[in-house]
Protein backbone atom coordinates (compact mmCIF):
# COMPACT_ATOMS: atom_id res chain seq x y z
CA UNK A 1 0.00 0.00 0.00
CA UNK A 2 2.99 2.27 0.56
CA UNK A 3 3.68 2.26 -3.21
CA UNK A 4 0.09 3.28 -3.85
CA UNK A 5 0.46 6.39 -1.72
CA UNK A 6 3.91 7.09 -3.15
CA UNK A 7 2.30 7.27 -6.58
CA UNK A 8 0.55 10.42 -5.38
CA UNK A 9 3.95 12.08 -5.04
CA UNK A 10 4.44 11.62 -1.29
CA UNK A 11 7.92 10.80 -0.07
CA UNK A 12 8.50 7.30 1.32
CA UNK A 13 8.12 8.09 5.02
CA UNK A 14 4.83 9.94 4.67
CA UNK A 15 3.51 7.30 2.29
CA UNK A 16 4.44 4.62 4.82
CA UNK A 17 2.76 6.57 7.60
CA UNK A 18 -0.48 7.13 5.70
CA UNK A 19 -0.47 3.52 4.44
CA UNK A 20 -0.05 2.16 7.97
CA UNK A 21 -2.80 4.37 9.38
CA UNK A 22 -5.21 3.34 6.62
CA UNK A 23 -4.19 -0.30 7.10
CA UNK A 24 -5.04 -0.04 10.79
CA UNK A 25 -8.43 1.46 9.97
CA UNK A 26 -9.05 -1.19 7.29
CA UNK A 27 -8.55 -3.91 9.91
CA UNK A 28 -10.08 -2.26 12.98
CA UNK A 29 -13.34 -0.99 11.49
CA UNK A 30 -14.42 -4.25 9.79
CA UNK A 31 -13.31 -6.04 12.94
CA UNK A 32 -15.70 -3.95 15.03
CA UNK A 33 -18.50 -4.76 12.58
CA UNK A 34 -17.50 -8.44 12.71
CA UNK A 35 -17.61 -8.36 16.51
CA UNK A 36 -21.11 -6.88 16.45
CA UNK A 37 -22.32 -9.53 14.03
CA UNK A 38 -20.51 -12.34 15.81
CA UNK A 39 -22.29 -11.48 19.06
CA UNK A 40 -25.55 -11.83 17.16
CA UNK A 41 -24.38 -15.18 15.73
CA UNK A 42 -23.37 -16.31 19.19
CA UNK A 43 -26.81 -15.60 20.60
CA UNK A 44 -28.56 -17.15 17.59
CA UNK A 45 -26.53 -20.38 17.76
CA UNK A 46 -27.00 -20.58 21.48
CA UNK A 47 -30.75 -20.06 21.06
CA UNK A 48 -31.02 -22.64 18.27
CA UNK A 49 -29.32 -25.29 20.40
CA UNK A 50 -31.64 -24.42 23.30
CA UNK A 51 -34.65 -24.63 20.91
CA UNK A 52 -35.36 -20.91 21.31
CA UNK A 53 -35.65 -18.19 18.68
CA UNK A 54 -32.94 -15.86 19.91
CA UNK A 55 -32.87 -12.16 18.99
CA UNK A 56 -35.50 -11.64 16.27
CA UNK A 57 -37.08 -8.24 16.84
CA UNK A 58 -34.62 -5.50 15.84
CA UNK A 59 -34.23 -5.46 12.05
CA UNK A 60 -34.76 -8.41 9.70
CA UNK A 61 -34.19 -11.67 11.65
CA UNK A 62 -32.92 -9.54 14.52
CA UNK A 63 -29.74 -8.71 12.59
CA UNK A 64 -29.49 -5.22 14.12
CA UNK A 65 -29.75 -6.48 17.71
CA UNK A 66 -26.08 -5.82 18.49
CA UNK A 67 -26.34 -2.24 17.22
CA UNK A 68 -29.42 -1.65 19.36
CA UNK A 69 -27.48 -3.02 22.35
CA UNK A 70 -24.56 -0.79 21.49
CA UNK A 71 -26.79 2.27 21.30
CA UNK A 72 -28.39 1.40 24.62
CA UNK A 73 -25.00 1.02 26.29
CA UNK A 74 -23.78 4.26 24.72
CA UNK A 75 -26.70 6.21 26.15
CA UNK A 76 -26.26 4.86 29.66
CA UNK A 77 -24.67 6.88 32.42
CA UNK A 78 -21.03 6.11 33.21
CA UNK A 79 -20.96 5.22 36.89
CA UNK A 80 -17.67 5.27 38.78
CA UNK A 81 -17.91 3.82 42.29
CA UNK A 82 -16.91 6.46 44.84
CA UNK A 83 -14.32 4.18 46.47
CA UNK A 84 -12.83 3.07 43.16
CA UNK A 85 -9.32 3.97 42.08
CA UNK A 86 -10.51 6.29 39.35
CA UNK A 87 -7.58 6.37 36.93
CA UNK A 88 -7.01 2.62 36.87
CA UNK A 89 -10.75 1.97 36.83
CA UNK A 90 -11.09 3.90 33.57
CA UNK A 91 -7.80 2.66 32.11
CA UNK A 92 -8.62 -1.06 32.49
CA UNK A 93 -11.31 -1.38 29.77
CA UNK A 94 -9.21 0.74 27.41
CA UNK A 95 -6.27 -1.64 27.88
CA UNK A 96 -8.45 -4.70 27.27
CA UNK A 97 -9.84 -3.17 24.09
CA UNK A 98 -6.52 -1.86 22.74
CA UNK A 99 -4.71 -5.12 23.36
CA UNK A 100 -7.48 -7.10 21.66
CA UNK A 101 -7.12 -4.90 18.57
CA UNK A 102 -3.30 -4.72 18.59
CA UNK A 103 -2.88 -8.46 18.15
CA UNK A 104 -4.61 -8.30 14.75
CA UNK A 105 -1.64 -6.38 13.29
CA UNK A 106 0.20 -9.60 12.39
CA UNK A 107 -2.74 -11.76 11.31
CA UNK A 108 -2.49 -12.51 7.55
CA UNK A 109 -5.93 -12.49 5.91
CA UNK A 110 -4.63 -13.60 2.52
CA UNK A 111 -1.24 -14.05 0.87
CA UNK A 112 0.47 -10.72 1.53
CA UNK A 113 -2.61 -9.11 3.10
CA UNK A 114 -1.16 -8.33 6.52
CA UNK A 115 -0.43 -5.06 8.28
CA UNK A 116 2.94 -6.05 9.78
CA UNK A 117 4.63 -9.08 8.22
CA UNK A 118 7.23 -9.39 10.99
CA UNK A 119 9.41 -12.46 11.46
CA UNK A 120 8.44 -12.86 15.13
CA UNK A 121 4.69 -12.73 14.41
CA UNK A 122 3.75 -15.68 16.58
CA UNK A 123 5.79 -14.37 19.52
CA UNK A 124 4.13 -10.98 19.06
CA UNK A 125 0.70 -12.58 19.38
CA UNK A 126 1.83 -14.48 22.48
CA UNK A 127 3.23 -11.26 23.97
CA UNK A 128 0.14 -9.19 23.24
CA UNK A 129 -2.27 -11.84 24.47
CA UNK A 130 -0.28 -12.06 27.71
CA UNK A 131 -0.99 -8.34 28.16
CA UNK A 132 -4.73 -9.03 28.07
CA UNK A 133 -4.68 -10.17 31.68
CA UNK A 134 -3.83 -6.65 32.86
CA UNK A 135 -7.19 -5.23 31.84
CA UNK A 136 -8.93 -7.83 33.97
CA UNK A 137 -6.59 -7.59 36.97
CA UNK A 138 -6.62 -3.80 36.99
CA UNK A 139 -10.40 -3.58 36.72
CA UNK A 140 -10.78 -6.12 39.50
CA UNK A 141 -8.48 -4.24 41.83
CA UNK A 142 -9.62 -0.72 40.97
CA UNK A 143 -13.31 -1.52 41.45
CA UNK A 144 -12.59 -1.87 45.18
CA UNK A 145 -15.23 -4.57 45.49
CA UNK A 146 -15.00 -8.20 46.52
CA UNK A 147 -16.54 -9.95 43.52
CA UNK A 148 -14.43 -8.19 40.87
CA UNK A 149 -11.33 -8.84 42.96
CA UNK A 150 -12.03 -12.58 43.21
CA UNK A 151 -12.64 -12.59 39.47
CA UNK A 152 -9.37 -10.80 38.80
CA UNK A 153 -7.47 -13.35 40.91
CA UNK A 154 -9.07 -16.21 39.02
CA UNK A 155 -8.46 -14.58 35.65
CA UNK A 156 -4.78 -13.92 36.34
CA UNK A 157 -4.12 -17.49 37.49
CA UNK A 158 -6.14 -19.01 34.67
CA UNK A 159 -4.59 -17.00 31.83
CA UNK A 160 -1.01 -17.57 33.03
CA UNK A 161 -1.64 -21.30 33.42
CA UNK A 162 -3.04 -21.82 29.97
CA UNK A 163 -0.53 -19.54 28.27
CA UNK A 164 2.21 -22.00 29.29
CA UNK A 165 0.67 -24.91 27.40
CA UNK A 166 -0.29 -22.64 24.47
CA UNK A 167 3.38 -21.63 24.29
CA UNK A 168 4.50 -25.25 24.01
CA UNK A 169 1.86 -25.99 21.36
CA UNK A 170 3.10 -23.02 19.33
CA UNK A 171 6.63 -24.46 19.64
CA UNK A 172 5.37 -27.72 18.08
CA UNK A 173 3.93 -25.81 15.12
CA UNK A 174 7.07 -23.71 14.77
CA UNK A 175 9.20 -26.87 14.74
CA UNK A 176 7.24 -28.10 11.73
CA UNK A 177 7.17 -24.74 9.96
CA UNK A 178 10.71 -23.60 10.83
CA UNK A 179 9.58 -19.98 11.19
CA UNK A 180 7.70 -17.64 13.50
CA UNK A 181 6.19 -15.66 10.62
CA UNK A 182 2.47 -16.41 10.34
CA UNK A 183 2.35 -16.03 6.55
CA UNK A 184 5.27 -18.43 6.19
CA UNK A 185 3.61 -20.90 8.56
CA UNK A 186 0.52 -20.91 6.34
CA UNK A 187 2.62 -21.31 3.19
CA UNK A 188 4.43 -24.29 4.75
CA UNK A 189 1.07 -26.02 5.13
CA UNK A 190 0.41 -26.11 1.37
CA UNK A 191 0.22 -29.77 0.37
CA UNK A 192 1.39 -30.87 3.84
CA UNK A 193 -0.87 -33.91 4.28
CA UNK A 194 -0.02 -36.65 1.73
CA UNK A 195 0.91 -33.92 -0.71
CA UNK A 196 -2.66 -32.70 -1.18
CA UNK A 197 -4.16 -31.56 2.14
CA UNK A 198 -3.40 -27.97 3.14
CA UNK A 199 -3.51 -28.32 6.92
CA UNK A 200 -1.15 -29.19 9.76
CA UNK A 201 -3.95 -30.80 11.70
CA UNK A 202 -3.92 -34.01 9.62
CA UNK A 203 -0.54 -35.00 11.02
CA UNK A 204 -1.05 -37.64 13.75
CA UNK A 205 1.41 -35.81 16.03
CA UNK A 206 -0.20 -32.41 15.52
CA UNK A 207 -3.85 -33.45 15.77
CA UNK A 208 -3.74 -33.97 19.58
CA UNK A 209 -1.90 -30.66 19.83
CA UNK A 210 -4.72 -28.94 17.95
CA UNK A 211 -7.28 -30.44 20.35
CA UNK A 212 -5.27 -29.13 23.30
CA UNK A 213 -4.89 -25.76 21.58
CA UNK A 214 -8.61 -25.48 20.94
CA UNK A 215 -9.45 -26.23 24.57
CA UNK A 216 -6.71 -23.87 25.76
CA UNK A 217 -8.05 -21.11 23.55
CA UNK A 218 -11.44 -21.55 25.21
CA UNK A 219 -9.70 -21.16 28.56
CA UNK A 220 -7.55 -18.25 27.42
CA UNK A 221 -10.58 -16.26 26.27
CA UNK A 222 -12.61 -17.36 29.34
CA UNK A 223 -15.33 -18.97 27.23
CA UNK A 224 -17.88 -21.24 28.68
CA UNK A 225 -16.50 -24.34 30.30
CA UNK A 226 -13.79 -22.08 31.73
CA UNK A 227 -15.69 -18.82 32.31
CA UNK A 228 -14.89 -18.84 36.03
CA UNK A 229 -13.95 -15.16 35.82
CA UNK A 230 -17.55 -14.13 35.20
CA UNK A 231 -19.38 -17.07 36.72
CA UNK A 232 -22.71 -15.35 37.37
CA UNK A 233 -23.82 -17.88 39.97
CA UNK A 234 -20.77 -17.12 42.12
CA UNK A 235 -19.39 -13.70 41.22
CA UNK A 236 -22.29 -11.60 39.88
CA UNK A 237 -20.63 -10.45 36.63
CA UNK A 238 -17.01 -10.96 37.64
CA UNK A 239 -14.59 -8.14 36.95
CA UNK A 240 -17.24 -6.18 35.01
CA UNK A 241 -19.61 -5.95 37.98
CA UNK A 242 -18.96 -2.27 38.73
CA UNK A 243 -18.81 -1.15 35.10
CA UNK A 244 -21.51 0.51 33.08
CA UNK A 245 -21.97 2.29 29.79
CA UNK A 246 -19.03 2.59 27.37
CA UNK A 247 -16.43 1.18 29.73
CA UNK A 248 -18.55 -1.98 29.94
CA UNK A 249 -18.96 -2.00 26.15
CA UNK A 250 -15.17 -1.82 25.68
CA UNK A 251 -14.74 -4.98 27.79
CA UNK A 252 -17.44 -6.62 25.76
CA UNK A 253 -15.92 -5.70 22.38
CA UNK A 254 -12.42 -6.62 23.53
CA UNK A 255 -13.59 -10.00 24.74
CA UNK A 256 -15.18 -10.90 21.42
CA UNK A 257 -12.25 -9.49 19.42
CA UNK A 258 -10.03 -11.84 21.46
CA UNK A 259 -12.32 -14.77 20.74
CA UNK A 260 -12.15 -14.02 17.01
CA UNK A 261 -8.36 -13.78 17.29
CA UNK A 262 -8.17 -17.23 18.90
CA UNK A 263 -10.46 -18.64 16.16
CA UNK A 264 -8.22 -17.15 13.48
CA UNK A 265 -5.13 -18.58 15.20
CA UNK A 266 -6.70 -22.04 15.07
CA UNK A 267 -7.23 -21.44 11.36
CA UNK A 268 -3.73 -20.12 10.67
CA UNK A 269 -1.73 -22.62 12.68
CA UNK A 270 -3.58 -25.87 12.06
CA UNK A 271 -6.07 -25.46 9.19
CA UNK A 272 -4.06 -23.78 6.45
CA UNK A 273 -5.18 -20.17 6.86
CA UNK A 274 -6.26 -18.68 3.53
CA UNK A 275 -5.49 -21.89 1.56
CA UNK A 276 -8.35 -24.06 0.30
CA UNK A 277 -8.62 -27.48 1.99
CA UNK A 278 -7.04 -29.52 -0.82
CA UNK A 279 -4.04 -28.59 -2.94
CA UNK A 280 -5.55 -29.72 -6.28
CA UNK A 281 -6.28 -27.81 -9.45
CA UNK A 282 -9.24 -29.71 -10.94
CA UNK A 283 -11.60 -28.00 -8.48
CA UNK A 284 -11.42 -24.21 -9.06
CA UNK A 285 -10.65 -23.62 -5.38
CA UNK A 286 -7.79 -21.27 -5.87
CA UNK A 287 -10.08 -18.92 -7.83
CA UNK A 288 -11.97 -18.14 -4.62
CA UNK A 289 -10.15 -15.30 -2.85
CA UNK A 290 -8.05 -16.49 0.08
CA UNK A 291 -9.74 -14.08 2.46
CA UNK A 292 -13.04 -15.96 1.93
CA UNK A 293 -11.39 -19.22 2.96
CA UNK A 294 -9.76 -17.56 5.95
CA UNK A 295 -12.96 -15.91 7.19
CA UNK A 296 -14.98 -19.06 6.50
CA UNK A 297 -12.65 -21.22 8.55
CA UNK A 298 -12.52 -18.64 11.33
CA UNK A 299 -16.31 -18.54 11.37
CA UNK A 300 -16.41 -22.35 11.58
CA UNK A 301 -14.26 -22.19 14.71
CA UNK A 302 -16.46 -19.48 16.14
CA UNK A 303 -19.43 -21.76 15.55
CA UNK A 304 -17.60 -24.45 17.53
CA UNK A 305 -17.00 -21.96 20.35
CA UNK A 306 -20.73 -21.16 20.47
CA UNK A 307 -21.59 -24.84 20.25
CA UNK A 308 -19.39 -25.58 23.26
CA UNK A 309 -20.94 -22.64 25.11
CA UNK A 310 -24.45 -24.01 24.60
CA UNK A 311 -23.57 -27.61 25.47
CA UNK A 312 -21.19 -27.99 28.38
CA UNK A 313 -21.49 -26.96 32.02
CA UNK A 314 -18.90 -24.83 33.80
CA UNK A 315 -15.73 -26.38 35.25
CA UNK A 316 -14.93 -26.17 38.91
CA UNK A 317 -11.93 -23.95 39.60
CA UNK A 318 -9.63 -26.68 40.94
CA UNK A 319 -10.52 -28.86 37.95
CA UNK A 320 -9.56 -25.98 35.65
CA UNK A 321 -6.16 -25.66 37.32
CA UNK A 322 -5.65 -29.42 37.31
CA UNK A 323 -6.43 -29.62 33.58
CA UNK A 324 -3.99 -26.82 32.82
CA UNK A 325 -1.04 -27.85 34.95
CA UNK A 326 -1.37 -31.62 35.36
CA UNK A 327 -2.78 -32.65 31.98
CA UNK A 328 -2.06 -30.07 29.27
CA UNK A 329 1.37 -28.91 30.43
CA UNK A 330 2.99 -32.39 30.68
CA UNK A 331 1.23 -33.48 27.50
CA UNK A 332 2.38 -30.51 25.42
CA UNK A 333 5.89 -30.73 26.90
CA UNK A 334 6.03 -34.42 25.93
CA UNK A 335 4.85 -33.57 22.42
CA UNK A 336 7.55 -30.93 22.00
CA UNK A 337 10.15 -33.65 22.73
CA UNK A 338 8.41 -36.28 20.60
CA UNK A 339 7.91 -33.94 17.65
CA UNK A 340 11.52 -32.72 17.74
CA UNK A 341 12.69 -36.35 17.84
CA UNK A 342 10.36 -37.28 15.00
CA UNK A 343 11.51 -34.37 12.85
CA UNK A 344 15.18 -35.17 13.50
CA UNK A 345 14.62 -38.83 12.69
CA UNK A 346 12.80 -38.09 9.43
CA UNK A 347 15.45 -35.58 8.35
CA UNK A 348 13.07 -32.61 8.36
CA UNK A 349 15.84 -30.16 9.26
CA UNK A 350 18.36 -31.31 6.64
CA UNK A 351 19.23 -28.52 4.28
CA UNK A 352 18.15 -25.87 6.79
CA UNK A 353 20.70 -23.64 8.41
CA UNK B 1 12.45 10.66 11.07
CA UNK B 2 9.86 8.20 12.36
CA UNK B 3 12.59 6.12 14.03
CA UNK B 4 13.93 9.21 15.78
CA UNK B 5 10.49 10.22 16.97
CA UNK B 6 9.80 6.67 18.17
CA UNK B 7 13.14 6.54 19.96
CA UNK B 8 12.52 9.78 21.85
CA UNK B 9 8.96 8.70 22.66
CA UNK B 10 10.05 5.32 24.08
CA UNK B 11 13.11 6.74 25.86
CA UNK B 12 11.15 9.57 27.47
CA UNK B 13 8.44 7.14 28.57
CA UNK B 14 10.99 4.72 30.06
CA UNK B 15 12.57 7.48 32.11
CA UNK B 16 9.26 9.02 33.13
CA UNK B 17 7.70 5.73 34.17
CA UNK B 18 10.92 4.73 35.93
CA UNK B 19 10.69 7.93 37.95
CA UNK B 20 7.06 7.29 38.77
CA UNK B 21 7.93 3.76 39.98
CA UNK B 22 9.90 5.24 42.86
CA UNK B 23 7.74 8.30 43.50
CA UNK B 24 4.28 6.70 43.36
CA UNK B 25 2.69 6.53 46.81
CA UNK B 26 0.55 3.50 46.07
CA UNK B 27 2.63 0.30 45.52
CA UNK B 28 0.10 -0.98 42.96
CA UNK B 29 0.64 2.20 40.95
CA UNK B 30 4.40 1.59 41.24
CA UNK B 31 4.05 -1.87 39.75
CA UNK B 32 1.87 -0.55 36.92
CA UNK B 33 4.48 2.12 36.11
CA UNK B 34 7.14 -0.58 36.20
CA UNK B 35 5.14 -2.56 33.64
CA UNK B 36 4.97 0.52 31.41
CA UNK B 37 8.74 0.88 31.76
CA UNK B 38 9.27 -2.77 30.72
CA UNK B 39 6.98 -2.30 27.77
CA UNK B 40 8.77 0.80 26.53
CA UNK B 41 12.14 -0.90 27.02
CA UNK B 42 10.81 -3.62 24.69
CA UNK B 43 9.95 -0.86 22.22
CA UNK B 44 13.56 0.39 22.36
CA UNK B 45 14.80 -3.16 21.71
CA UNK B 46 12.64 -3.31 18.59
CA UNK B 47 14.20 -0.04 17.41
CA UNK B 48 17.75 -1.45 17.66
CA UNK B 49 16.65 -4.52 15.68
CA UNK B 50 16.51 -7.00 18.56
CA UNK B 51 12.86 -7.92 18.02
CA UNK B 52 13.28 -11.42 19.51
CA UNK B 53 14.55 -10.05 22.83
CA UNK B 54 11.82 -7.41 22.77
CA UNK B 55 9.14 -10.09 22.47
CA UNK B 56 10.80 -12.18 25.20
CA UNK B 57 10.85 -9.15 27.53
CA UNK B 58 7.14 -8.64 26.97
CA UNK B 59 6.24 -12.33 27.30
CA UNK B 60 8.43 -13.11 30.32
CA UNK B 61 8.59 -9.87 32.29
CA UNK B 62 5.36 -8.12 31.41
CA UNK B 63 3.26 -11.24 30.80
CA UNK B 64 4.36 -13.41 33.69
CA UNK B 65 6.75 -11.88 36.24
CA UNK B 66 4.98 -8.53 36.57
CA UNK B 67 1.56 -10.20 36.78
CA UNK B 68 2.75 -12.18 39.80
CA UNK B 69 4.28 -9.00 41.22
CA UNK B 70 0.99 -7.18 40.83
CA UNK B 71 -0.82 -10.16 42.28
CA UNK B 72 1.26 -10.14 45.44
CA UNK B 73 1.22 -6.36 45.89
CA UNK B 74 -2.55 -6.22 45.43
CA UNK B 75 -3.16 -8.89 48.04
CA UNK B 76 -0.80 -7.47 50.65
CA UNK B 77 -2.25 -4.85 52.92
CA UNK B 78 0.70 -2.50 53.05
CA UNK B 79 1.05 -0.07 55.94
CA UNK B 80 2.60 3.08 54.46
CA UNK B 81 3.57 4.64 57.79
CA UNK B 82 5.55 1.54 58.73
CA UNK B 83 7.29 1.54 55.35
CA UNK B 84 8.41 5.14 55.68
CA UNK B 85 9.69 4.44 59.18
CA UNK B 86 12.27 2.05 57.69
CA UNK B 87 13.53 4.69 55.26
CA UNK B 88 16.33 6.11 57.44
CA UNK B 89 17.50 2.63 58.46
CA UNK B 90 17.75 1.41 54.85
CA UNK B 91 19.17 4.68 53.49
CA UNK B 92 22.90 3.67 53.56
CA UNK B 93 22.14 0.36 51.83
CA UNK B 94 20.17 2.19 49.16
CA UNK B 95 23.04 4.63 48.59
CA UNK B 96 25.49 1.73 48.31
CA UNK B 97 23.37 -0.02 45.66
CA UNK B 98 22.94 3.25 43.79
CA UNK B 99 26.72 3.77 43.76
CA UNK B 100 27.31 0.26 42.41
CA UNK B 101 24.78 0.89 39.62
CA UNK B 102 26.39 4.25 38.83
CA UNK B 103 29.83 2.60 38.62
CA UNK B 104 28.42 -0.03 36.25
CA UNK B 105 26.91 2.69 34.08
CA UNK B 106 30.20 4.60 33.91
CA UNK B 107 32.06 1.40 33.03
CA UNK B 108 29.48 0.59 30.38
CA UNK B 109 29.87 4.01 28.77
CA UNK B 110 33.65 3.66 28.97
CA UNK B 111 33.55 0.26 27.29
CA UNK B 112 31.25 1.66 24.60
CA UNK B 113 33.63 4.53 23.88
CA UNK B 114 36.56 2.09 23.64
CA UNK B 115 35.07 0.54 20.50
CA UNK B 116 32.68 -2.27 19.59
CA UNK B 117 33.02 -5.77 21.00
CA UNK B 118 34.15 -8.40 18.49
CA UNK B 119 31.66 -11.24 18.62
CA UNK B 120 32.69 -14.67 17.35
CA UNK B 121 36.18 -16.10 16.96
CA UNK B 122 38.92 -14.48 14.83
CA UNK B 123 38.55 -16.97 11.97
CA UNK B 124 34.97 -15.81 11.42
CA UNK B 125 33.15 -18.84 12.81
CA UNK B 126 30.53 -18.01 15.39
CA UNK B 127 29.97 -14.51 14.08
CA UNK B 128 26.44 -14.15 12.80
CA UNK B 129 25.80 -13.15 9.20
CA UNK B 130 23.81 -9.97 8.74
CA UNK B 131 21.19 -11.79 6.63
CA UNK B 132 20.14 -14.07 9.48
CA UNK B 133 16.99 -13.29 11.43
CA UNK B 134 17.29 -12.68 15.18
CA UNK B 135 16.02 -16.11 16.19
CA UNK B 136 18.26 -17.98 13.75
CA UNK B 137 21.28 -16.00 14.91
CA UNK B 138 20.49 -16.82 18.55
CA UNK B 139 20.02 -20.48 17.73
CA UNK B 140 23.25 -20.63 15.75
CA UNK B 141 25.22 -19.17 18.67
CA UNK B 142 23.44 -20.84 21.59
CA UNK B 143 23.46 -24.35 20.17
CA UNK B 144 27.01 -24.31 18.85
CA UNK B 145 29.51 -21.98 20.51
CA UNK B 146 27.79 -21.44 23.86
CA UNK B 147 26.01 -24.79 24.11
CA UNK B 148 27.52 -25.75 27.50
CA UNK B 149 26.77 -22.39 29.11
CA UNK B 150 23.28 -22.46 27.66
CA UNK B 151 22.56 -25.97 28.91
CA UNK B 152 24.07 -25.14 32.30
CA UNK B 153 21.81 -22.09 32.63
CA UNK B 154 18.81 -24.26 31.76
CA UNK B 155 19.86 -26.88 34.32
CA UNK B 156 20.26 -24.26 37.07
CA UNK B 157 16.78 -22.92 36.36
CA UNK B 158 15.35 -26.45 36.42
CA UNK B 159 17.01 -27.18 39.76
CA UNK B 160 15.71 -23.87 41.15
CA UNK B 161 12.21 -24.71 39.98
CA UNK B 162 12.24 -28.19 41.48
CA UNK B 163 13.68 -26.75 44.68
CA UNK B 164 10.91 -24.17 44.92
CA UNK B 165 8.27 -26.85 44.36
CA UNK B 166 9.85 -29.11 47.00
CA UNK B 167 10.03 -26.28 49.55
CA UNK B 168 6.38 -25.33 49.15
CA UNK B 169 4.97 -28.81 48.73
CA UNK B 170 2.95 -29.99 51.69
CA UNK B 171 2.24 -33.69 51.92
CA UNK B 172 -1.23 -34.14 53.30
CA UNK B 173 -2.17 -37.22 55.32
CA UNK B 174 -4.19 -39.62 53.24
CA UNK B 175 -7.86 -38.79 52.94
CA UNK B 176 -7.46 -35.33 54.46
CA UNK B 177 -9.84 -32.58 53.44
CA UNK B 178 -8.77 -30.74 50.35
CA UNK B 179 -7.49 -33.76 48.48
CA UNK B 180 -9.39 -34.16 45.21
CA UNK B 181 -9.56 -37.47 43.37
CA UNK B 182 -11.05 -36.38 40.05
CA UNK B 183 -11.41 -39.96 38.77
CA UNK B 184 -13.40 -40.95 41.83
CA UNK B 185 -15.60 -37.86 41.56
CA UNK B 186 -16.39 -38.56 37.93
CA UNK B 187 -17.13 -42.24 38.59
CA UNK B 188 -19.79 -41.41 41.21
CA UNK B 189 -23.29 -42.62 40.35
CA UNK B 190 -26.64 -42.06 42.06
CA UNK B 191 -26.66 -45.55 43.63
CA UNK B 192 -23.58 -45.05 45.77
CA UNK B 193 -23.80 -41.28 46.20
CA UNK B 194 -27.32 -41.10 47.66
CA UNK B 195 -29.18 -43.03 50.33
CA UNK B 196 -32.86 -43.24 51.06
CA UNK B 197 -33.72 -42.50 54.69
CA UNK B 198 -37.08 -42.52 56.37
CA UNK B 199 -36.50 -40.61 59.61
CA UNK B 200 -39.20 -40.89 62.22
CA UNK B 201 -40.64 -37.74 63.75
CA UNK B 202 -38.12 -36.07 66.12
CA UNK B 203 -35.38 -38.66 65.50
CA UNK B 204 -33.22 -37.12 62.83
CA UNK B 205 -30.76 -38.91 60.55
CA UNK B 206 -27.44 -40.48 61.49
CA UNK B 207 -24.82 -39.60 58.89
Amino acid sequence: MTEFFQSFGMNYEWAWFVATISGILLIALPLMLAVAMIIYVDRKVWAAINLRRGPNVVGPWGLLQSFADGLKVFLQETIIPSAANKGIFLLAPIITFTVALAAWAVVPFDAGVVLADINVGLLYILAISSLGVYGVVMSGWASNSKYPFYSAMRAAAQMISYEVSIGFILVCVVLFAGTFNLSAIVNEQQGFGLGIINAYVVHPLLFPMWVVFFISSLAETARVPFDLTEAESELVAGYQTEYSSMSFALFWLGEYANILLMCSLNTLLFFGGWLPPLDVDWIPWFDIPGIIWFLGKTFLFFFMFSWVMATVPRYRYDQLMRLGWKVFLPMSLLFVAVISGYLMATGHFEGQA
Amino acid sequence: MIQTLAFYLFAALVIASGTFVITARNPVHSVLWLILAFFNAAGLMVLVGAEFIAMLVVIVYVGAVAVLFLFVVMMLNIDFAEMRAGFIKNFPLGIAIALVLLAELVMGIGAYRAGILELGSPDGTGATPISMSNIEAFGALFYSKYVFLFEAAGLILLVAMIGAIMLTHRRRPDGARGHQDIGKQVRRNPDEATQMKQPGVGEGVEL
